[in-house]
């Protein structure tokens, strides 16, 4: 269960979340919708750690852990994962060993053993294959090179890998034809199951035909001005942003 | 890891602690001269080598040339005035003057090897490396003799050479690095004791890699080797070298000269994987002097040398291996990786020498500088107006870990004519928080974060190295970076 309360925070000491409460249950699906500049990237970015989004108050728990006291990879390892926007590149670092790294660092942490480089490969073929992934892309650099659609499948495919607790799904959808953004979006319901939960962050109503949310939340100017069930997507998609704006007001 | 990495040799017991693991000493009775130089200690080491007069001569003729040569100061590297009189110029191991078996090497020395990951041994060695162990100035063993030697191959010490094949030295030694080409070789020349020879026949290619492994044990001792590989026509050599020293608080001095030539057809490759000690990580006391001059020649038509370089380790790095291209279409490769962190201080470099037609040359060049160090690469590429249809390439790559590091990059590019072709291509970048991030939001520590991107950084140069040392390359980069604030 993640649990955030009061959570404030910033860029360059300037508060953008500006108390922010929420409770994720385990397996819930959760949606943060909101216009440019509500605060949904400062939102993800503080609760994975970047270190130019500090809180400045409030508190992150995920099953009673505080994560705001933790480095960013100590809380990927305690389950919370977040697949980006734009994922970065990374020359000279192959895309399979990055994910075995990434994998072996949760099964230490777990106190397993870690997978040799053999062992891997059957994991990573049982995900591509529940993903319905060719990944002829898998072998190349992290990200280097790869297509819009290529860089999303690899976020989600580290999604199956690293079987997250709560998992950030930061405009997924954005630079996807809407092809692509269907395999996107069956891919992660075909990862969501009573362990994991979703928070599916998206400008758009369009991802949330594909991966239908509990509940949603629409952010603006900092804070969450509503929140309700599926329906408020369709109400969002007939009076538009501004119209919660002045509620918020 | 593969079965191949674990047939390999020097490194890679050597990497799995945080610390300077090689810092330790041998204690062992050493027969050394006293502090000082003059001509009176050229004409001592020369007789207790046992060296002909020839090889006296070429000492004796070096040290007047480097007395009256001045230390050059133009690399980027700043450290106190070096008294060449305070180190001693010749140690060796106290017991007999030469070993002729294994079974006359002092056992502590074995022991050092040992520890260091190179058994010296028959049951133990390293199957498909021929190892040649120098212990200060001494070298003491060399393996697989006898199965190199079936290939017509010569592997020995250069002392053993210089009494066993005296017209091969006086015919190739100095013939690459003249006595007096620069300070730090005139020096080596009148001082060098011990280092490694190589020849290769006509028509072979030689059946296992080659290895010299340095360990400098005795303070305030230079090390002056010597190292000299012919590759005759039509053959082929790979050849490696490992450094490591003890722990000091004073500074060490190593001045070695390489020289590699390559006749008509024959291909030498070199890597060095270099980690000697760098000093003190926090006050920068002590590690090694590094002042080496390396450099080959294409002498034959399609020859091909090839330097690959792994620089973690001493205080300052002054060190530009090189290639003279003088056979026509012959090629010449550098490939480097060059790490700084703590206080080190490197600048290093390649010159590529276009005096053959239709010669080529590569370079491919990866500083990393963390924590204050500083980084340099100075390179030159000539092309003389006769080597027609010649090409160079050059990369040079630079990444900044932390704020307080500096990297530089010194490319001077000289003559030309209508048909050659020069290119040059440079990046500076730091380690990027994006980077950093992603991998942390996947689990990855950021310490590991650090070290996987600077080895994707250097995959290039490690993809270069022969198979067994690539993922020790890798490991030792990780070790050096441990500790280091992305």
């Amino acid at each position: 269960m993640l649990v955030i309360d009061n959570l404030v925070a910033g860029f360059e000491g300037m508060d953008i979340l500006k108390g922010i409460s929420l409770t994720v249950n385990k397996g819930e699906i959760h949606s943060i919708m909101g216009p440019n500049g509500a605060g949904k990237s400062t939102f993800s970015k503080t609760l994975v750690g970047h270190p130019e989004y500090p809180a400045s108050s409030g508190s992150v728990t995920l099953d009673g852990k505080n994560l705001l006291e933790m480095e960013p990879d100590q809380r990927a390892r305690e389950g919370l994962f977040m697949a980006y926007q734009n994922p970065v590149e990374i020359p000279g670092v192959n895309n399979v060993e990055f994910l075995r790294m990434a994998y072996n660092a949760k099964r230490a942490h777990l106190g397993l053993e870690e997978a040799d480089p053999m062992d891997f490969q059957d994991i990573i073929q049982e995900k591509m294959g529940l993903l319905s992934m060719s990944g002829v892309f898998m072998e190349r650099d992290v990200n280097e090179g790869y297509s819009g659609g290529e860089k999303k499948k690899n976020e989600i495919l580290q999604m199956a890998v690293l079987e997250p607790k709560v998992a950030i799904l930061d405009e997924i959808d954005s630079g996807l034809d809407i092809d692509a953004l269907k395999v996107v979006a069956e891919n992660i319901m075909k990862l969501k199951n009573e362990n994991t939960a979703l928070i599916v962050i998206t400008h758009y109503q369009r991802l949330l035909d594909y991966i239908k949310p509990d509940h949603i939340h629409i952010l603006s100017q900092g804070r969450i001005v509503k929140s309700g069930g599926p329906e408020l997507a369709l109400e969002l998609e007939s009076t538009g942003y501004n119209g919660f704006n002045t509620e918020a007001a | 890891m593969s079965e191949a990495t674990q047939l390999q040799p020097e490194v890679q017991q050597l990497l799995s602690d945080k610390e300077y693991k090689f810092g330790f000493k041998t204690e062992i009775d050493s027969d050394t001269l006293p502090k000082g130089l003059n001509e009176r200690v050229v004409r001592e080491i020369s007789r207790r080598k046992e060296e002909p007069d020839s090889v006296l001569d070429f000492r004796l003729e070096a040290y007047r040339r480097w007395l009256e040569m001045k230390e050059p100061t133009w690399a980027h590297v700043d450290y106190p005035p070096i008294d060449f009189q305070d180190f001693s110029y010749y140690s060796a191991p106290k017991n007999k003057k030469k070993y002729k078996s294994l079974d006359d090497v002092p056992k502590e020395i074995l022991e050092t090897f040992t520890k260091l990951g190179i058994p010296l041994d028959e049951q133990k060695r390293i199957s498909n490396v021929a190892v040649d162990a120098v212990f200060d100035s001494v070298s003491v063993a060399t393996t697989h003799k006898k199965k190199l030697a079936e290939a017509g191959i010569i592997f020995c010490s250069i002392s053993e050479a210089m009494v066993e094949y005296p017209e091969l030295i006086e015919k190739y030694l100095g013939s690459v690095v003249p006595a007096g080409d620069n300070f730090y070789s005139a020096l080596n020349s009148a001082v060098f004791t011990d280092g490694s020879f190589v020849y290769i026949p006509p028509n072979t290619k030689c059946p296992m890699e080659l290895s010299t492994y340095f360990r400098m044990n005795e303070k305030e001792t230079g090390q002056f080797e010597r190292t000299l590989i012919v590759a005759a026509e039509n053959s082929y050599v790979s050849y490696i070298e490992g450094c490591t020293a003890p722990q000091f608080d004073t500074r060490q001095l190593h001045a070695a000269v390489v020289e590699l030539v390559a006749l008509d057809n024959a291909e030498i490759k070199y890597s060095t994987v270099q980690n000697w000690y760098p000093g003190d990580k926090e006050t920068g006391a002590g590690g090694i002097y590094n002042f080496v001059t390396k450099r080959g020649i294409c002498k034959g038509k399609n020859s091909k040398i090839s330097w690959t370089q792994i620089e973690t380790g001493s205080a300052i790095t002054w060190k530009y291996p090189s290639c003279i291209l003088r056979g026509d279409n012959s090629v010449g490769e550098f490939y480097s990786v060059a790490l700084t962190t703590g206080h080190q201080q490197a600048d290093t470099g390649t010159k590529m020498l276009h005096l053959g037609k239709n010669t080529r040359s590569v370079i491919i060049s990866k500083g990393i500088a963390a924590d204050t160090s500083s980084n340099a690469y100075r390179g030159r590429v000539l092309m003389s107006p006769v080597a027609a249809g010649s090409r160079n390439f050059t990369q040079c790559d630079s990444l900044l870990v932390g704020s307080k590091s500096s990297a530089h990059t010194f490319p001077y590019i000289e003559g030309g004519n209508s048909s050659s072709r020069v290119e040059h291509e440079a990046s500076t970048s730091k380690i990027s928080e994006e980077q950093l991030m992603y991998l942390m939001q996947r689990g990855i520590s950021k310490e590991a974060a650090v070290s996987t991107i600077v080895n994707g950084f250097c995959k290039d140069i490690f993809d270069r190295l022969p198979m067994e040392f690539t993922v020790e390359a890798e490991k030792l980069l990780s070790l050096k970076l441990e500790g280091v604030v992305g």
